[in-house]
């Protein structure tokens, strides 16, 4: 990734200084542009990184550099945050025949510039083809992974270098700040954010108007503040977002606060996210450069300064009154929310805050206005939301889809199914308190909004989506984030503290064994008070996933405690695997994979696995082709 | 207040020497002596010796005129402190959801058996740290082991024990 200190932004550019020299720069910018330039963009969101885009980037630069071009214009490197489509990584993108290729490595870099880009010849391994499929998708438009999404916070990402300011002002950033610092009143703006009924997306789904509304309400000085505290496991929307398209988040903070008079604001982001802090940094630091935040932003009068603090790994400081503690320099302890916090919050001042998502989708609500953005989604829960399905599923990334669709669509249209011959037998939404959705077996479908999940006794949540396959263990998967909220509980409330460690006692007693009749019952009021009697959000909802899953799977409980089986192969005291004679063809490909030499048998015929040496890690159960190994 | 004092006698270590130089510069320079800011002191103070050197977080105490309970109560509340000294090399498991169902479990047991060390702890002679992270946001490329900020994508029982044999051998 480029170092902040490589910044382009030229330091002739002066601040802008009107409204009006915003567009003026933005046209100029615009004029610039060839549209036919050749152009490699390289994703480089956390999951492309891992597996190693950073290096293919600076391949490309060095390939390209030692080529003589003779006057053509030389290819433009760009690296992007995250396209979303992580598990087929690192992505390359060709401009502009719009040429995609994935899992693009070090090796192939002088490939694509000696075939592609100097004689236009196609790579034809590093196409991408759908599951089951022999045709390669050559556009990445035409991909059903994208194809199927409707991308409005996710608009930029991939197309902007989150590392120069320009390429975002050249794609509209900053023109709805302008629109409202110039022709727009605070009620205003306040107004057309209520119509677009948008609700919090960081997981209660509280109005956003109603929120600034009652901010603005208040007397005094006035915070905004983003929660970028992404603590969810296994959720990394809001980490795209500030990686991939800062100057959004940013515009719509600026936005908020003059809306509810502020003109301080503070971006609480997750320490474990180093990248997220040093992209955002920089995007601060050339936003004030230009102008367009700081003190009398576009010469306006309106002064609106934005300070990052990180967090230092704790779940709980994704709490409003938490987080606002944690700002404070003290520990992330909730206090009881008698006094809203847009009323009482940082330092004990009126504090909106909102998360990453809701600000990012503001400056499209006032450039678009309210009814543009009620168009996508449905009556109660208006515009997209972006997800971040992960899991046993094929395209494993994040997806940005209007409220409302289908879960089913989500997992087999965008998600491609199920691999490895599985089947779906749950969705779990909304991170460790959310619960596990049913489907296809128990409920048929879903569509997805704040209500329809709710019913479903999950929650929206950040926008964690966890897609489980026939291997999953329901009571392993309520044990895991039971331990997890067990570590993450802040230990001030008994309910929530014990209520989580008693539930987590008897989960692991069931996971080894030694369940016994009563059990389900006594996790049911446990959770049942702890949900009804902590003071914060994280407690009344820590029970879900234990909730949840003895309401729609009590069968696996029962097999579980009376029959001592666990049906899905991952409880290791309570399954052995075993290999079937009439399916085995002795190909002996489990035999290769056991790393203890369980397993013996002669070529072609039925091989067996020693109990006494089987350490239950599942390699031969994975690599069967024939599902020959079971588990008994 | 004993929890303070360095935990690591048994095990050899080294006095830490402290540059108070650096340390006003961060405190005073860096964040103006700002309280409220007092979290990312400690986190730049933790980034110069990989954790919380007990004469260090006293300093600091004194700078800014906050009480040391304080001080020890933000340090044991927020999961990235250590009080403890790392070691050359931390390893770190990711054990989100996503690694989590691809077996990251499995992995952190191994690690702990093989190099004798629960997760959080430091080996006895200072080369290794297991840790474990709730989520790193890397789900595709699930399970995720990270070595002092190098990732690890798609990690196996066999990545492991590569990394500790290399370990063993140095």
């Amino acid at each position: 990734m480029i170092e902040a200190t490589q910044v382009a932004t030229s330091p002739e550019v002066n601040k802008i200084t009107s409204p009006a020299g915003l567009d003026i720069f933005r046209k100029e910018l615009d004029s610039k542009l060839d549209p036919n330039a050749p152009l490699l963009i390289v994703c480089c969101g956390t999951g492309c990184q891992a597996a190693g885009s950073s290096e293919v980037v600076d391949k490309f630069r060095e390939v390209l550099s030692g080529i003589g071009w003779g006057g053509k214009v030389i290819p433009l490197v760009k690296p992007t945050g995250c396209h979303g489509f992580c598990s087929r990584g690192p992505l390359v993108i060709i401009e502009p025949q719009d040429l995609f290729y994935q899992r693009v490595t070090v090796d192939d870099v002088e490939d694509i510039v000696n075939k592609t880009i100097l004689n236009n010849e196609v790579i034809r391994k590093l196409q991408y083809k759908p599951a089951n499929s022999k045709e390669v998708i050559p556009r990445a438009s035409d991909i059903p992974y994208y194809a199927k999404q409707t991308r409005l916070v996710l608009k930029n990402i991939g197309k902007v270098d989150p590392t120069e300011i320009n390429d975002s002002i050249v794609r509209g950033s900053y023109s709805a700040l302008a629109k409202v610092l110039t022709r727009m009143s605070p009620d205003q703006v306040i107004d057309e954010v209520a119509n677009s009924k948008l609700r919090g997306r960081g997981g209660a789904g509280f109005p956003t108007g109603l929120k600034w509304e009652s901010c603005a309400k208040q007397e005094g000085t006035r915070y905004v503040i983003c929660n970028a505290d992404e603590g969810d496991p296994g959720a990394f929307m809001d980490r795209s977002l500030l990686e991939g398209d800062p100057h959004s988040v940013l515009e719509g903070m600026a936005i908020c606060a003059y809306a509810v008079g502020s003109n301080r604001g503070y971006m609480y982001v997750r320490a474990e996210y180093p990248l997220a802090v040093k992209t955002l940094t920089a995007a601060i630091r050339q936003a004030e450069a230009l102008g367009l935040l700081g003190d009398n932003i576009m010469g306006t009068g309106f002064d609106f300064k934005v300070t990052i603090s990180t967090g230092a790994g704790a779940f709980i400081c994704g709490e409003s009154s938490a987080l606002m503690a944690s700002l404070e320099g003290k520990v992330g302890r909730p206090r009881p929310k008698y006094i809203r916090s847009v009323e009482k919050g940082f330092r004990d001042c009126p504090s909106n805050l909102n998360n990453v998502e809701t600000y990012a989708n503001i400056p499209d609500i006032i450039t678009n206005g309210g009814d543009w953005y009620k168009s996508f989604g449905t009556e109660r829960s208006s515009g997209t939301k972006v997800f971040a399905l992960t899991g046993n599923v094929y395209n494993i990334g994040l997806v940005e889809v209007p409220m409302g669709i289908s879960l089913m669509e989500i997992v087999y249209g965008i998600g491609g199914g199920i691999p490895n011959k599985r089947s779906l037998k749950g969705v779990q939404t909304g991170g460790p308190s959310g619960g596990c959705i049913p489907i296809p077996h128990k409920i048929p479908d879903i569509n997805v909004g704040y209500g329809k999940l709710a019913e479903a006794g999950s929650i929206m949540g950040s926008g964690g989506m966890i897609v489980m396959d026939e291997d999953t263990c329901m009571i392993e998967v309520a044990r895991y984030f039971v331990n997890f909220l067990v570590e993450e509980s802040c230990g001030q409330c008994t309910p929530c503290r014990e209520g989580l460690i008693r539930m987590r006692e008897i989960l692991n007693r069931i996971t080894q064994g030694d369940g016994k009749e009563g059990d389900v019952e006594l996790l049911d009021e446990i959770g049942n008070f702890t949900n009804n009697f902590s003071l914060c959000g994280l407690g009344t909802s820590a029970a879900n996933p234990v909730l949840s899953t003895i309401r729609f799977f009590r069968d696996e409980y029962d097999a579980h405690i009376r029959d001592k089986k666990c049906p899905a192969g991952v409880c290791k005291p309570l399954f052995h695997y075993d290999i079937e004679a009439e399916t085995c063809t002795g190909c002996g490909l489990c035999k290769t994979k056991c790393p203890v030499k369980a397993i013996t048998g002669e070529k072609k015929k039925t091989h067996v696995i020693d109990q006494s040496l089987c350490i239950k890690c599942m390699e031969c159960y994975k690599n069967c082709k024939f599902r020959s190994v079971k588990i008994m | 207040m004993s929890g303070t004092a360095c935990q690591c006698q048994e095990i050899e270590c080294a006095e830490v020497e402290i540059d108070y130089t650096l340390l006003d510069k961060i405190i005073r320079d860096d964040y103006g002596g700002n309280r409220e800011a007092m979290i990312m002191m400690m986190q730049a103070i933790q980034r110069v010796y990989r954790f919380l050197p007990e004469a260090a977080v006293k300093y600091l105490s004194q700078v800014i005129e906050v009480p040391l309970t304080k001080i020890y109560e933000v340090a044991t509340f927020y999961a990235s402190f250590s009080l403890e000294p790392k070691g050359k090399y931390i390893l770190s498991v990711c054990t989100g959801t996503a690694c989590h169902l691809r077996g990251s479990g499995g992995m952190v047991e191994h690690i702990s058996k093989r190099m004798g060390i629960a997760p959080g702890k430091t080996t006895a002679d200072m080369k290794l740290t297991l840790e474990t992270v709730n989520c790193v946001g890397a789900c595709a490329v699930a399970p995720v082991v990270v070595v002092d900020e190098k990732y690890y994508p798609k990690a196996d029982i066999a990545t492991l024990n590569d990394f500790m044999d290399r370990l063993d051998a140095e």
